[in-house]
């Protein structure tokens, strides 16, 4: 009975061998003969001798070989997570212009599809005592050099770039928001419920305003995901236009300046100046500078003030950033 | 053997009576619309719950460092008093290490709820970054539920083996788990030697990878630049309380096991006179820690520090703040300098005093941080100024800690609460004594 038995079962593991070897060389004829007559239409006998990248000699037909264009440097590729070569974007806040227009945060909000209740850009009213000035500041993502949110993140879905910028992969956030309490400057906003763009992103969309939909680090909140982190993204998409963030454009009083640090110039689309010589000569901050984040965002102190703090106080929204559509 | 006989029968798990089953039938019940609120959250979104941008943290977090605080408790009991060779732990062990056990596994699960996308837990794997402190939680929980689960099983083999013989004629089914889970016991030498050589170097690892635990906890909170966080104190102060959480969970299990099992005369007010001791030097150890964290800024506190720690000793969070430091560690400490104040009862009375003052200390110490943000709270709607769970929230933490009460509740109901073949073996030694003595 068991002799019987194993014998069966040889009998059936060779034939399904056999069988299995049969179809896989077949298989295989069948590409290598398809390649075959489609390659021998042009084929022309000849050969010409190349070098590969590791510095073997081979033959190829000449029939295969064409030309192409050189390849770009890999310095100079972009790389969503590298970032744009040898940029390094910074921008400089000045105080003494800002009267809380709140331009910056509606163009923000409108370009970045916001349709949750905490703008990524939002203009804080600050005083620091009660004997000082109050004065308006408009805060966004520092993009740190020491970036805190990326140091905790526990799954690099948060990433500093070479560039400068700190940008984040929706695809790949978990929602442990460590990032959001490691931040010391509380900018980074999380999507609770689903965040329900699809009228706004459709409209653009239809209307043939941005080619692609899925979500990428370079276009934060197109769209946003349910469950991840959104924050202010210096928006990559514009600069790759070589257009100024939104925020920048926006600005009625041009407070916004943005600029490239190695250049060592910063624009507010009215006035192009030398980085350094403005935060010599305006003595530039950065925000909490103790703490050791290395900021890439510098403010200019509200002194000189060109435009009078009240101004700004019929705006003032203690508790709403992001306007609600009407409701029809 | 007679009194052998009749240690068996105190020891050895019994069905449930009434009481049990309607217990059991109550915390399943609790778990299953935890569950239901759970799955309403992914679906929807943690919009349910009331955190927000600003209070981005809730009771999830709170409630999961109370379960590892908990958790604790294998770490101290079974270990510290078996190094330093403390004989009255042999009746409270096995209670000690269910309940590490069944809380460092529901701390596991309570962080997982707390994910905004559970879908990607996968992630923390594929992408894992190791200078993360989620990193380091990824690697050190999952290591205390070995450990712990290791030092609950090893010292159970030989009561397992007698179980498996003690129930061969009237519960067969049942034996056959036992056998099965007796991994062929006999007791005999050789066995006996690799076990205990086990066992000690679970009990030895089990005290660093205990105090890693508790510490790594610390650490999500004192490596941001938060108020009330960054603070070097965090790492000792959160052993320090767990070291109270743990004792007080014990003394409060301990005390409802013997009742319902009809224990008395194993565990005794000796016991509980020698838990109340251990409890006021945990208590004491903390109360240090705790004037370190909230007492001494007084004189350096920076503005941001000062406005916190306002709101919590006299601001917003008094009530709270108040109630966990008194009713949770200044009260106990008090009673149980007393003889009387550890009898039984008030130990128990004491014991979940801890219990739910050691819950709301959590609470305290996520909440107003995240709250006290350095740039002003602006541009968000008034209700998220503040924070106070919603009903999915204590739906589900409720439910959480039904289910860590449940899966003691079934070890207790088939495990020996009590280890037999040591308790034997220590009465047997004692008798022994006696005789050599008269």
């Amino acid at each position: 009975m068991e002799d019987n038995n194993k014998n069966s079962r040889r009998k059936f593991l060779d034939k399904g061998l056999k069988i299995g070897l049969a179809t896989a060389i077949g298989g295989f004829a069948i590409s290598k003969i398809s390649k075959l007559n489609a390659k021998s239409n042009t084929s022309t006998g000849e050969f010409v001798e190349l070098m590969t990248t590791d510095g073997t000699l081979i033959q190829v037909d000449a029939s295969e070989v064409m030309e192409i264009e050189h390849s770009k440097n890999d310095d100079e590729k972009y790389n969503v997570r590298e970032g744009f070569p040898n940029r390094k974007f910074v921008m400089v806040i000045d105080l003494a212009k800002c009267k809380n227009a709140l331009k910056c945060v509606s163009a923000c909000n409108k370009h970045h599809y916001i349709t949750g209740e905490n703008a990524w850009l939002k203009v804080h009213k600050m005083q620091e005592s009660e004997e000082t000035a109050p004065y308006w500041m408009p805060r966004t993502c520092m993009h740190c050099d020491q970036p805190a949110c990326v140091t905790v993140c526990p799954v690099d879905a948060t990433f500093k770039r070479r560039d400068g910028l700190v940008l984040i992969d929706n695809e790949r956030c978990i929602g442990c928001r460590f990032c959001m309490a490691a931040c010391p400057y509380s900018i980074r906003v999380f999507n609770w419920s689903e965040p329900g763009q699809e009228i706004t992103l459709n409209m653009d969309h239809n209307m043939g305003m941005h080619e692609h939909m899925e979500s990428t680090p370079d276009y934060g909140g197109k769209p946003s995901l349910k469950g991840t982190v959104d924050k202010c993204d210096f928006c990559p998409h514009a600069i790759k236009n070589d257009e100024l963030p939104h925020c920048v454009t926006a600005c009625p009083n041009g407070v916004f300046y943005f600029g490239d640090k190695y250049e060592d110039t910063v624009t507010n689309g009215e006035e192009t100046l030398r980085l350094s010589k403005l935060l010599e000569e305006k003595a530039g901050y950065r925000l909490l500078e103790e703490l050791g984040t290395a900021p890439s965002v510098y403010y200019l102190p509200p002194v000189n003030r060109l435009v009078d703090f009240k101004d700004g106080l019929e705006n003032y929204k203690e508790f709403e950033s992001v306007e609600k559509p009407e409701e029809s | 053997m007679k009194n052998y006989d009749a240690l068996l029968i105190d020891l050895a798990p019994k069905k449930f009576g009434k009481r049990g089953t309607i217990w059991t039938l109550f915390l399943t019940v609790i778990v299953i619309m935890g569950l239901i609120a759970y799955i309403d959250q992914v679906i929807k979104g943690q919009v349910v719950t009331n955190m927000r941008d600003y209070a981005l943290w809730g009771i999830y977090i709170s409630n999961f460092v109370f379960f590892v605080a908990t958790s604790f408790v294998g770490s101290v009991t079974v270990a510290v008093l078996r190094l330093t060779k403390n004989s009255w732990r042999t009746p409270l062990v096995r209670i000690a290490e269910i309940i590490s056990l069944a809380a460092i596994v529901m701390a596991g699960i309570t962080i997982m709820i707390d994910m905004g996308r559970p879908d990607r837990l996968l992630n923390l794997f594929l992408y894992a970054r190791i200078q993360s402190p989620i990193t380091w939680d990824v690697i050190i929980v999952p290591t205390s539920i070995a450990l712990s689960f290791l030092l609950l099983y090893f010292p159970l083999l030989p009561d397992f083996a007698i179980l498996k013989n003690h129930f061969s004629k009237t519960k067969p089914k049942h034996s056959k788990w036992y056998g099965k889970l007796a991994l062929n016991w006999t007791g005999s030498p050789v066995q006996k030697t690799i076990q205990e050589k086990s066992i000690r170097i679970i009990a030895v690892m089990i005290i660093p990878v205990g105090i890693l635990l508790q510490t790594i906890d610390a650490w999500l909170f004192s490596t941001t630049y938060r108020i009330g966080w960054d603070s070097t104190n965090m790492g000792a102060y959160f052993i320090s309380g767990a070291f109270v959480a743990g004792v007080g969970a014990l003394v409060s299990v301990v005390y409802v096991i013997r009742r319902v099992r009809k224990l008395e005369n194993y565990i005794t007010d000796y016991h509980f006179d020698k838990m109340g001791k251990f409890l006021g030097l945990a208590c004491l150890i903390y109360l240090y820690f705790n004037i370190n964290e909230y007492l001494l800024p007084i004189f350096t506190a920076p503005v941001e520090e000062d406005i916190h720690l306002n709101a919590l000793v006299s601001g917003e969070y008094a009530p709270l703040f108040w109630f966990a430091q008194i009713v949770g560690l200044l009260l106990p400490l008090f009673l149980i300098l007393f003889k009387k104040g550890r009898k039984p009862l008030p130990m128990f009375i004491i014991g979940m005093m801890v219990v739910v003052g050691s819950w709301w200390k959590r609470y305290i110490i996520v909440t107003p941080t995240l709250l006290h943000p350095f740039l002003p709270i602006e541009g968000v709607p008034e209700s998220w100024h503040h924070y106070f769970p919603s009903m999915h929230e204590w739906l589900i933490t409720v439910a959480t800690l039904a289910m860590c009460l449940l899966i003691i509740t079934l070890f207790v109901r088939y495990l020996p609460v009590i280890p037999i073949q040591r308790t034997a073996d220590e009465r047997e030694l004692l008798k022994t004594a006696k005789n050599i003595e008269s």
